[in-house]
């Protein structure tokens, strides 16, 4: 088991360290600008001024396909197991999931119908 | 230190550190490569001053960007918007870590997958779970500029990435049915005892590769799925507020992310690094990985530099009304497959 895993786990820690280090690099290796000004730390909107805040309300079509997302990923979870074992279990196992994926679809062809994924 | 050679903490290290160096070498030479190639798509030079063939423009690029002055907007969120950077290119360097480079027929006639940093039982689900993990960098870059065109593109990323995950996943698991196992270097070692998946299982295994193909690029936010960048109507996405190294970050993950997703595709559809007939040092092993993964990565900045970009609405209906329920349908198409061959 620490066999197989310690590599992966120091493998995290570098591949988190090397862009890291490389940023608090950057940030010694940085000018900075000695004439003060406001607008400099403005937000970049096309040079409008920024009117309010950009953390507003949002179109709820986002939520939509997180929901129908969720349905999925949590399928995936399901296949994965069983995936590993067709070959013990045979056919008992295919049509299980035949149907399980089946009433899913019905789902599916329910929420594109509905227009739940039609942005326009 | 020959207990040394056999430890595990220090084999991670030992062969981690080198992958890192070449996937970063190979995330700075695919921006040189990318303008090379678009120019003379273009019909014209491309960098082509500073050194052999404009090769040292990456680093000249790189001493630039690490010099800019670093900006954070006033009204940011600052612990989000400076850690959102470190991201992207962690999750994508660690996503290759269960990735065998080559392999080798041992004396017994059995193949061995070597030079991976771990050989995970569960490889597969490592990396698409780090991949999976991608679009939270995109959301926090997003959300915590505090602008509009950020938030926007921010959204966007995170509609796309999700949508795009369930095609990427339900293609990777049809090689998980055919061979039976979640571990990469199982799968290669499958595929070169019974023969590539891409035509192993007829049509089913080249329609599964596609798709893999497709959603990986969707994952990378390359065109034509580039919507989350889309620089005509978003300015550039996510990054627009990012200064310097901060911003080249994104992007090099971008990068690295075509690599490592080329190298991914290879893995699970092409045989990995076997090669039929001539692989019979695990020096070769290399050679191949690299020519294969080598073509599907130029074919991704073939597409970049010759499709247009899709509309937002149209990635999603792509996506949710083909994507989805093809990758389904191709799943239980191949566990048909293999139910019947154990019959016969």
């Amino acid at each position: 088991m620490i066999e197989q895993w310690a590599p992966a786990l120091v493998f995290l820690v570098l591949s988190f360290g090397a862009p890291a280090v490389m940023l608090f690099m950057a940030t010694m290796l940085a000018v900075r600008s000695k004439i003060p000004s406001e607008a400099r730390y403005d937000n970049y909107e096309c040079g409008e001024e920024p009117d309010g805040m950009a953390w507003v309300r949002f179109h709820p079509r986002y939520y939509l396909v997180a929901l129908i997302f969720v349905l999925f990923d949590v399928e995936a979870a399901f296949l994965f197991p069983w995936a590993l074992n067709i070959r013990d279990m045979g056919g008992i196992a295919i049509i299980d999931m035949l149907i399980f994926v089946g009433i899913l679809l019905i789902g599916w062809a329910y929420a594109v119908r509905k227009g739940a994924i039609k942005w326009v | 230190m020959s207990e040394l050679l056999v430890n595990p903490w220090f084999l991670g290290f030992a062969y981690g550190f080198p992958l890192i160096t070449v996937l970063m070498t190979v995330g700075g030479l695919a921006t040189w490569f990318e303008r090379r190639f678009a120019g003379r798509m273009q019909n014209r030079v491309g960098p082509s001053f500073v050194g052999p063939f404009g090769i040292l423009q990456v680093l000249a690029d790189g001493i630039k960007m690490m010099q800019k002055e670093d900006i954070v907007p006033r009204d940011a969120d600052k612990f989000l918007f400076n850690l959102a950077p470190i991201l992207p290119v962690f999750l994508v360097l660690a996503s290759a870590a269960t990735i065998p480079f080559t392999g080798y027929w041992d004396d017994t006639g059995q193949w061995q997958s070597w030079l991976m940093v771990a050989d995970l039982d569960i490889g597969i689900l490592w990396v698409l779970a780090l991949a999976g993990l991608m679009v939270f960098p995109i959301w926090m870059a997003g959300w915590a500029s505090n602008n509009k065109y950020t938030l926007l593109a921010g959204m966007r990323g995170v509609a796309q990435g999700v949508s795009y995950e369930i095609p990427l996943v339900m293609a990777a698991l049809v090689p998980v049915v055919a061979t039976g196992t979640l571990s990469l270097s199982g799968i290669v070692a499958w595929q070169a005892e019974n023969g590539w998946l891409v035509w192993r299982f007829p049509i089913v295994g080249a329609l599964a590769f596609i798709l893999f193909f497709l959603s990986s690029l969707a994952e990378a936010n390359r065109i034509p799925f580039d919507i989350p960048e889309a620089e005509s109507e978003l300015i550039g996405g996510v990054i627009v507020e990012y200064t310097g190294l901060k911003g080249g970050m994104f992007l090099m993950a971008e990068y690295m992310h075509t690599a490592v997703a080329a190298a991914l595709a290879v893995t699970l559809f092409l045989g990995g690094s076997h090669m039929p007939g001539l692989s019979f040092h695990w020096a070769l092993g290399p050679i191949w990985f690299v020519l294969k993964s080598g073509a599907l990565f130029v074919l991704i900045y073939w597409i970049r530099w010759s499709w247009f970009r899709f509309r937002a609405d149209q990635l999603m209906e792509l996506c949710w009304v083909l994507f989805v329920p093809g990758s389904l349908i191709l799943v239980m198409l191949t566990a048909v497959q293999v139910w019947v061959e154990t019959l016969l």
